[in-house]
């Protein structure tokens, strides 16, 4: 229940920052955020009480007593993926900086090219 | 309450807070050092939810390679916001 | 005026956001997809970690595509950052402790990377983890020596060997079995490493391209400080 409240959080705090912030590093940054908050939002649903990890190391684990795997094989692709896109983007903003010299968005808004 | 709920609320909390310290700085890197402590905090609560797979991916990826992908970023550009 | 509009409109996101995930309760045994994938899983596939057979076996093209999309990003971030000047990569010499103590632990990371991408089907970990492990290992030789370069002709013929090598995987399952990435290898004892068809090589062909993937990812982006 704790971890539903704490996933919310972050993506509330993600949005906001990618709202209203002014500078274009802080909007990835909270890109980055979003993310975590979305995997974490995931793993929590398929959460069980009382079982455990999905592998079956010894003999005496039944298949009944174990999470559910399915939203980790999602989530595993999700964070290498969220990864990839925070790297674009932040060659985007280099390339952004080289050419306008300023990294507010209001600025860069007003130089046309 | 149990000790592993108690040590639940107290993860979450420093994870909210350290989100809200990451985007209320005026010095970025220090903005960058918050959302690793975000990743850390996670790979945490992703092995309590019986998911080792995915706290292994998230240490080697978000600590580590976000974190410096960033710090690069910062470096070619300004540190100080406006 | 731009922050008071967004946080009302936050409020009311996140308001029908938790009354949703009130009514769903925490913890509770869900019923569907995964409790079949639980069920069957030594007896189709020989993997011991239901995770890895999930994704490399039953969810197999998806894992192709992620390929796809990382191989896009590695290249986009190329040619974004392109200069037809060609920098070189000049920073200051890390101390002496630095040096001598990354000697001894790049050939110990290296080889923990390998172990995890090798053993996926038996133990927590895999490809995407393997990799991440052996580009940290890259990155600290980086920031310790200034002559450690990556030679880009090795990286991208070790690349396009393994994405290859995935793609003929899936084709002689085509051929023999009927459907892409079928699994054709006989199947072995359940624990054994040498055991659970084709999931193995898939995963050391992953492993080796995603390392060699964000291995060049680092060093295009460290060679454009000046």
């Amino acid at each position: 229940m704790l971890y539903y409240i704490g996933s919310i959080a972050l993506i509330l705090i993600g949005i906001y920052a990618v709202l209203t912030k002014k500078n274009l590093i802080k909007i990835v940054i909270g890109l980055s955020i979003l993310d975590s908050g979305i995997n974490l939002l995931f793993i929590s649903i398929g959460y069980v009480k009382n079982a455990t990890a999905p592998i079956f190391s010894n003999d005496a684990l039944t298949a009944d007593k174990m999470v559910d795997p399915v939203p980790q094989a999602l989530v595993l692709t999700a964070i290498v993926i969220g990864l990839a896109v925070t790297a674009v983007a932040l060659a985007l903003v280099i390339r952004l900086y080289d050419h306008h010299k300023t990294l507010n968005i209001n600025k860069i808004r007003q130089l046309k090219w | 309450m149990s000790w592993l709920a108690i040590l639940v609320l107290i993860l979450v909390v420093v994870m909210v807070a350290a989100a809200i310290f990451a985007i209320t700085r005026k010095d970025l890197i220090i903005a960058v050092i918050g959302t690793s402590v975000i990743s850390v905090v996670l790979s945490v609560l992703f092995y309590i939810l019986q998911a080792p797979d995915v706290a292994l991916t998230e240490a080697a990826i978000g600590v580590a390679l976000s974190t410096i992908i960033f710090v690069i970023a910062i470096k070619k550009t300004d540190r100080y916001e406006e | 005026m731009r922050k008071a509009v967004s946080i009302i409109l936050l409020a009311i996101v996140g308001y029908y956001m938790f009354s949703v995930f009130l009514s769903m309760p925490f913890g509770e045994k869900r019923d569907g997809v995964g409790k079949h994938y639980l069920e069957n899983t030594l007896k189709e596939t020989g993997a011991v970690n239901t995770v890895t057979a999930i994704v490399v076996s039953y969810r197999g093209f998806d894992t192709l595509g992620e390929v796809t999309v990382l191989f896009l990003a590695a290249t986009g971030l190329g040619a974004i950052l392109f200069d037809k000047r060609g920098k070189k990569r000049r920073h200051q010499y890390a101390s002496l402790i630095v040096r001598v103590t990354s000697n001894i632990l790049y050939p110990l990371i290296v080889l923990l990377g390998a172990y995890v991408f090798v053993h996926g089907h038996l133990t927590p970990g895999g490809g995407f983890q393997g990799g991440a492990i052996i580009a940290t290992g890259v990155l600290l030789m980086f920031m310790s020596y200034r002559k450690f370069e990556a030679n880009h002709k090795a990286l991208s013929i070790v690349e396009s060997l393994a994405g290859l090598t995935f793609v003929t995987v899936g084709l002689g399952g085509l051929i023999y079995g009927g459907s892409f990435l079928f699994n054709f290898l006989p199947l072995g004892t359940p624990g054994d490493l040498v055991s659970a068809g084709v999931i193995p090589i898939i995963y050391i062909a992953v492993g080796f391209k995603v390392g060699a993937e964000l291995s060049g990812v680092l060093d295009t982006m460290l060679k454009t400080i000046r």
